[in-house]
């Protein structure tokens, strides 16, 4: 049984609190459907700027790393506002270094995740 | 080597060419030879009075070639009253004379020689199969290039407060060296590079030093808290005959062990009242088990006080799916607590507070103002001052300086004492709340672990699920994990036995993993227990002959990779440092992957005789591959899975 980090289990509660208040305040999301070929540019932006690195190539998450990003991902603005002045552990991704497009990209990928399928007969 | 040693070197000399020229005369007696059966059954050696010179000596001016009771041969009776199951090396010129008297005059029994390609394989492997047996392991190393070797592994048994039994071999006097490469293979100190982590050190001058010596040190290797000791081996002492006069003073010490430190009763009443009058106590366990009444003892506490548990996980502390534990939750307990007892803890500090890795680095309390810490943990009677893995300094209420196994039952019993009806009515309230909690929490995990099911790079809840499901109804031991894999093990597999999880490295030194898998496969070898590893691709790399030494000595082991081929921790450092700096932050790849060309670990194991499938990326594959896996096992050999997956 592998240790369980005090400190990972704090980085991602605080990560989750975080997120969850910035949701409550921030506007939501436009409503039209990310296309198709946006859900592809982010997940290879996904990979290629290390967000993969935490929350894995599915946005899965990680209880040692970081939280699951979607498919219910919390509101665009808070999503935003987070990656660009993170209050836990993540590094800062700043607007000099990622784009307010390219965060838009990604957030189409970590919003188009599917939803697990029910009754996995291993997780019984 | 002593002015005293060398006469005594010069005194040998006589006595072998009468013992080596007795070896020639049918039904002579040889010395030596009376000492192999006192030495197996732990009784003092009883010396022999020398040959008397006969007819046939050879005259005293032919060079005398050989001997038939070396040092060696009394070092390996002293190490058989030891009851070493085994001893692990990888072969080296300064420890060549036991090397032999182990094989030729031990017969190889108890201990047996394990072949090893790298000395931090031996040293792991001897920390593995520690936790695994409960007894150490000994290792032989040169006492130079042998020991730099070991030295990262060493470190890791200490800071996993784990016994490891090493001696390195080395040749004092530099008269009688050899030119060239002995030289370069001596040195004055040989303890010294690996001091700042071992527990105790000798370098004994005579051979009744030596076994003064090597019985102190498993006493005090063995005495919590627990860590290697090192004992330096003359290439003389084992190599030259042994004098009448030495002869004489021969005698195996008896070793009695020592109890460990108990906590002290007043401490233990403090603690008791503390605990039972707490409302929302934790008991936060890491390497509190030493033995498989470890965990039946933080048991009966933790149902005395329907108190839930926080096993971070150094030992087998706790059951996972028992009510009470409640690990998954650890950070919103210790925020919630009134009462913390910390059982053998690694960070008593880093377990109440948070620390936050940016621009600025910042900490603060995870818990509230009044909150009493409890601690109970023998690293209290032992810290050292270079290395620095005693953490910051924590500020407790109670602090025992007492190993925590040796005081539950008393602990346990002073809650009892303490425990009225009222209050018993309440704490069954609190554990019917605790097991529902539990209950949700495991649903939870289950939840989480459907995201990505079918991903590739495979996701690893789902890689360890499909282990469990081959591995579940098996007699089975999680013996390491090396890898950070969002601890799916702890939070959807079923620990309730005390040997099926051993904890990790303890100094996290990478390469711990596979080593220490193969020692504890080699303990659990002949209770036919189902050994299994997650096996890290980086960790894999440091030192793959311990796959050969697996498939060599038939050590059944089922090694799961967790290939995400990169050392992802220091993936998530650069790109850390690459945001902080605002800049480059598609680079993170560099220097910290394992990629291009992709490692092939199967073809790897394969070449050192292991069985081996992979790289597997379709996780439709993982079932078929395990159970083709364990039935390789079951036959007693190795097997690897080299399973694509996810970076966590």
């Amino acid at each position: 049984m592998k240790p369980l980090s005090l400190v990972t289990l704090v980085v991602f509660a605080g990560f989750a609190a975080a997120s969850a208040a910035l949701a409550a305040q921030a506007p939501q999301r436009p409503a039209n459907p990310a296309s198709a070929g946006s859900v592809e540019a982010g997940k290879k932006l996904f990979a290629s700027i290390g967000c993969y690195q935490c929350h894995g190539r599915e946005a899965q998450g990680s209880s040692a790393t970081g939280p699951r990003l979607g498919p219910r991902a919390i509101p665009f603005a808070a999503f935003s506002r987070y990656v660009r002045q993170p209050t836990g552990q993540m590094p800062p991704y700043t607007a000099k270094v990622l784009s307010d497009a390219d965060l838009a990209t990604i957030y189409s990928f970590v919003q188009s995740r599917p939803e697990p399928a029910k009754d996995i007969p291993l997780l019984k | 080597m002593s002015q005293q040693q060398s006469v005594d070197r010069r005194d040998f000399l006589k006595t072998a060419a009468v013992s080596g020229a007795a070896a020639l005369v049918p039904g002579a007696a040889i010395p030596g030879q009376a000492q192999t059966t006192a030495a197996q059954t732990a009784t003092p050696v009883t010396a022999s009075a020398p040959t008397p010179p006969r007819e046939t000596d050879p005259p005293p001016s032919v060079e005398v070639l050989t001997t038939d009771r070396p040092g060696g041969d009394f070092m390996v009776d002293v190490l058989k009253s030891l009851d070493f199951e085994f001893i692990a090396a990888n072969p080296g010129s300064s420890f060549r004379g036991i090397h032999e008297s182990f094989v030729n005059y031990g017969g190889n029994r108890a201990p047996e020689f394990i072949t090893c390609l790298h000395e931090e394989s031996s040293v792991a492997m001897a920390h593995g199969y520690f936790k695994a047996e409960g007894k150490p392991m000994a290792v032989l190393c040169h006492g130079t290039v042998g020991m730099q070797h070991a030295a990262m592994a060493i470190y890791n048994a200490y800071c996993d407060r784990v016994p490891v039994y090493i001696m390195a071999g080395n040749t004092l006097d530099a008269t009688l060296r050899r030119p060239g490469v002995e030289w370069a293979h001596s040195v004055q100190d040989a303890a010294v590079m690996v001091r700042d982590f071992v527990k105790w050190d000798d370098q004994p001058i005579s051979l009744p030093h030596f076994a003064e010596s090597a019985v102190r040190a498993y006493k005090i290797a063995m005495t919590p808290p627990m860590m290697p000791v090192l004992l330096v081996i003359d290439g003389g002492l084992q190599e030259d005959p042994v004098s009448p006069e030495v002869h004489e003073r021969l005698r195996v010490p008896r070793l009695t062990r020592a109890t460990p430190p108990q906590g002290d009763s007043g401490a233990v009443a403090e603690a008791a009242r503390l605990l039972v009058a707490a409302q929302n106590p934790v008991i936060v366990a890491d390497r509190a088990a030493r033995t498989p009444a470890g965990l039946a003892q933080l048991i009966a506490l933790a149902e005395t006080l329907q108190a839930p548990v926080v096993n971070q996980g150094g030992r087998m502390n706790f059951p996972s799916r028992h009510p009470l534990n409640h690990s998954a939750n650890a950070r919103q307990l210790v925020a919630n607590a009134d009462v913390i007892l910390g059982l053998e803890l690694t960070d008593f500090w880093g377990t109440v507070n948070a620390a936050r890795d940016s621009l600025v680095r910042t900490s603060r309390p995870i818990t509230r103002p009044g909150t009493k810490l409890i601690s109970i943990t023998a690293l209290d009677l032992n810290t050292k001052s270079n290395y620095q893995d005693f953490q910051r300094y924590p500020e407790v209420d109670v602090a025992m300086a007492a190993d925590a196994e040796a005081t539950l039952p008393a602990l346990t019993e002073a809650c009892k004492r303490l425990i009225t009806g009222d209050r018993r009515s309440a704490l069954a309230e609190r554990g019917k709340r605790l097991g529902e909690a539990h209950a949700a929490a495991l649903e939870r995990q289950r939840a989480d672990a459907a995201y990505g099911w079918d991903a590739t790079p495979i996701s690893t809840a789902r890689m360890t699920m499909e282990l469990w499901a081959q591995i579940k109804n098996e007699d089975w031991a999680l013996v390491a994990e090396s890898g950070i894999m969002s601890d799916w093990t702890a939070r959807l597999w079923s620990f309730d036995k005390h040997y099926q999880s051993l904890g990790g490295s303890g100094g996290a030194g990478v390469g711990y993993g596979a080593p220490a898998a193969v020692g504890a496969a080699l303990a659990n070898k002949k209770r036919g227990r189902l050994s299994v590893t997650i096996q890290g691709d980086g960790d894999f790399l440091y030192a793959p002959g311990v796959w050969w030494t697996a498939a060599h000595h038939r050590i059944p082991l089922l090694a799961v990779m967790h290939n995400n081929r990169a050392y992802h921790q220091e993936v998530m450092h650069l790109q850390r440092m690459s945001n902080r700096h605002n800049r480059g932050i598609t680079t993170a790849h560099i220097g910290t992957t394992i990629d291009d060309p992709n490692v092939d670990f199967a073809k790897i194991a394969q070449g050192m005789g292991v069985h081996a499938q992979g790289p597997i990326t379709n996780p439709n594959d993982l079932a078929p591959a395990l159970k083709r896996a364990i039935e390789v096992v079951k036959r007693g050999e190795p097997s690897l899975l080299d399973v694509v997956t996810q970076p966590r």
